[in-house]
């Protein structure tokens, strides 16, 4: 009971990490990115092949994922991105999804359609004990990670002059632009962190995720419900947004086809509570769970 | 203009928008040409129609009343599994009895969902949209015994059309039955958005908050072209199951919702022959890129849409101007020889 809380938790984190940079690009630039997997995708296959391939330690190999997928959300930033914030939602989606087939494509044919997984150190392989919960040492290590990750991000976020600066550009970006502080280069900057964020929980992610050029497809679903039922007003929505899903969606799949106090649960019933709870909480409060009422 | 005139003023605009262009006449006079000029590619065209019919339900919503969906295939899948479990457990064995019912189904389902979609902004629609097709095809999933689960629903064996024509294995028939059905829907489509109801919708979709000052009840129409939508994509899909006699998970797929979306981008919204022509543009891409890489023809669907947004549809829909003013004047020439003025 209690290691599915604990998976679920090192889920939830995990999905955290990779989504929370999706929740600033919506906030800040009203921006529907549906390819925000596409650079989680790209982090997962940095770490795989710099660590089966170049034989580069695990540690710095995920670092690396971090800069080589905030590399590419920056080039990519400047170079379209830019050009859709202006357009309607409609051709944001469009743009997007066209933006998650290519990278699809290009993953398979540079990578092959098969899954792969990253060499993990000895180390962080297998569980252990403790008082009775089993606690996988991998998970542990995401857990570690993500809850640095959240800890730091929220401090930058309430702390520094970036942070005010960002945050004043969310609530109102034509005041923030008056007041002299410069949206674009704030937006550039959060975009490539944030794609750096979700390349790092890609790389993370190969184990419990895993990888295939499918990826984009398969998780948008599971980002997209992070930000909009977390809202994105704030980090710690989506925070507590994606651990609820992560714990949800782990003990649906555990306890799927399993029998408790005498009923039978089918099988993949947690799919089908995610989406069903996803849709009465977008019902109930259409901005988001945590969301502040703004005046936009 | 004092009160009559401004009536007669407005009814004649409402004639003017109801009348059969030349253009029109000549798309449907070649659809039909290609049942005698095509009679190898009939399976295809099929598809093409059927395609076509699900972008007119989209256009509907998207094109004339604004809204975005991500999950349009909902409605398809339901209609697709409603037609196929009638025909398989002999419900209903006529397929044009069964495809109404199929479309009735579709359009409950869509009657209830609507108002789903009322609430929020665009992003909420999306997730709201694709979360109800998500949800469907777990439904479809979890219950094997009716559905046949991941499999999909075998087993199918479909009745002659009307009593009297047979599905033939080269989809003569079949085609056929999907172009009539096309037509009499677009038809039936095309007195829907020339009404004041489609008029009313256009405006909706221009400015909801103007609309609604207007005196327009903005949620009870959005919810109406909802389920009319719901009811033309159910057909569409009712019509893939009747033709293939066989309807599978696949049907509620995201990506099928995705390719929609990008058909009625190729071929224009809010003109109702966009969906079919971007249907045809999108069925031979796919049918040429397959076979020139069959594994990545994705990258190239992709590429396209992104082109397209990088372009500006706008001014895409700008370089075929030249030759819409020309229609148009063609138009005008022939309607004063008729009307004699």
């Amino acid at each position: 009971m209690l290691t599915i809380l604990f998976d679920g938790v090192a889920y939830g984190m995990l999905l955290f990490v990779l989504a929370c940079g999706l929740s600033v690009t919506l906030g800040l630039m009203n921006l529907i990115n549906l390819a925000h997997g596409a650079f989680a995708m790209a982090g997962g296959y940095a770490v795989v092949i710099l660590s089966n391939n170049y034989g580069v330690p695990f540690a710095v190999s995920l670092g690396l994922s971090f800069l080589i997928s905030a590399v590419i959300g920056l080039v990519m930033e400047r170079a379209f991105y830019v050009h859709v914030y202006r357009k309607s939602h409609l051709e944001q989606v469009l743009f997007t999804i066209g933006l998650v087939f290519m990278s699809v494509a290009i993953a398979d044919y540079a990578m092959g359609s098969s899954q792969v997984f990253a060499r993990t150190p000895e180390a962080l392989q297998g569980q252990f004990n403790f008082f009775g919960v089993g606690i996988g040492r991998y998970r542990l290590l995401i857990i570690v990670i993500c809850g640095i990750l959240t800890i730091s991000l929220q401090s930058i976020l309430v702390f520094t002059r970036f942070g005010s600066q960002l945050r004043a550009a969310v609530d109102d970006q034509r005041v923030a632009r008056g007041l002299g502080i410069n949206v674009d280069r704030i937006f550039a900057l959060s975009f490539a962190f944030g794609s750096g964020l979700a390349g790092l929980g890609g790389a993370l992610g190969t184990e419990i995720l895993g990888l295939d050029p499918t990826f984009p497809l398969k998780y948008m679903i599971y980002f997209l419900i992070v930000v909009a039922v977390g809202g994105t007003s704030s980090i710690t929505g989506p925070f507590v947004a994606a651990l609820l899903l992560g714990i949800c969606d782990v003990a649906g799949k555990y306890y799927s086809g399993s029998v408790i106090l005498g009923v039978k649960v089918p099988q993949g019933l947690g799919a089908f509570v995610i989406y069903t709870i996803m849709i009465v909480i977008l019902i109930w409060r259409p901005h988001g769970l945590f969301s502040r009422a703004t005046a936009k | 203009m004092d009160q009559t005139t401004l009536a007669k003023h407005s009814a004649d605009s409402l004639a003017a928008r109801t009348r059969w262009r030349p253009l029109e006449i000549l798309f449907w006079l070649a659809a039909f040409a290609t049942i005698w000029l095509a009679p190898t590619h009939h399976l295809l065209l099929a598809e093409i129609a059927i395609l076509g019919l699900f972008a007119l339900s989209l256009d509907l919503i998207l094109g004339y009343a604004g809204i975005i969906s991500l999950g349009h295939a909902a409605f398809f899948g339901f209609g697709a599994y409603t037609a196929a479990l009638l025909a398989k457990f002999e419900f209903i064995n006529e397929p044009v009895l069964a495809l109404i019912v199929a479309g009735f189904a579709a359009a409950l389902l869509g009657f209830v969902t609507s108002f789903l979609v009322l609430r929020g902004t665009d992003l909420t629609r999306i997730m709201v949209t694709l979360g109800v097709a998500l949800v469907l095809r777990e439904v479809a999933n979890q219950n094997g015994w009716l559905t046949g689960g991941a499999d999909g629903l075998q087993g199918v064996t479909m009745q002659p059309i009307l009593g009297r024509f047979r599905f033939d294995m080269f989809g003569h028939n079949g085609y056929i039955y999907c172009l009539v059905t096309l037509f009499v829907m677009t038809m039936v489509a095309r007195r829907i958005v020339n009404s004041p109801f489609g008029l009313s919708l256009q405006s909706i979709r221009n400015n909801p908050l103007r609309a609604a000052a207007l005196g327009i009840n903005v949620n009870a129409r959005l919810v109406v072209v909802y389920t009319i939508a719901a009811f033309y994509a159910g057909v569409a899909g009712a019509l893939l199951a009747q033709t293939q006699a066989f309807a599978s998970l696949a049907y509620f797929d995201f990506d099928r919702s995705a390719d929609l979306l990008m058909m009625l981008i190729i071929g224009g919204t809010g003109y109702l022959y966009g969906g079919v022509i971007g249907a045809m543009v999108f069925k031979i891409m796919q049918d040429y890129l397959s076979t020139l890489t069959p594994q990545y023809w994705l990258f190239w669907i992709g590429l396209l849409l992104v082109v397209i947004v990088m372009i500006g549809r706008d001014r895409i829909a700008g370089w075929a101007s030249p030759v819409r003013d020309l229609l148009l004047k063609l138009d005008m020439a022939i309607h004063r020889t008729r009307t004699g003025s």
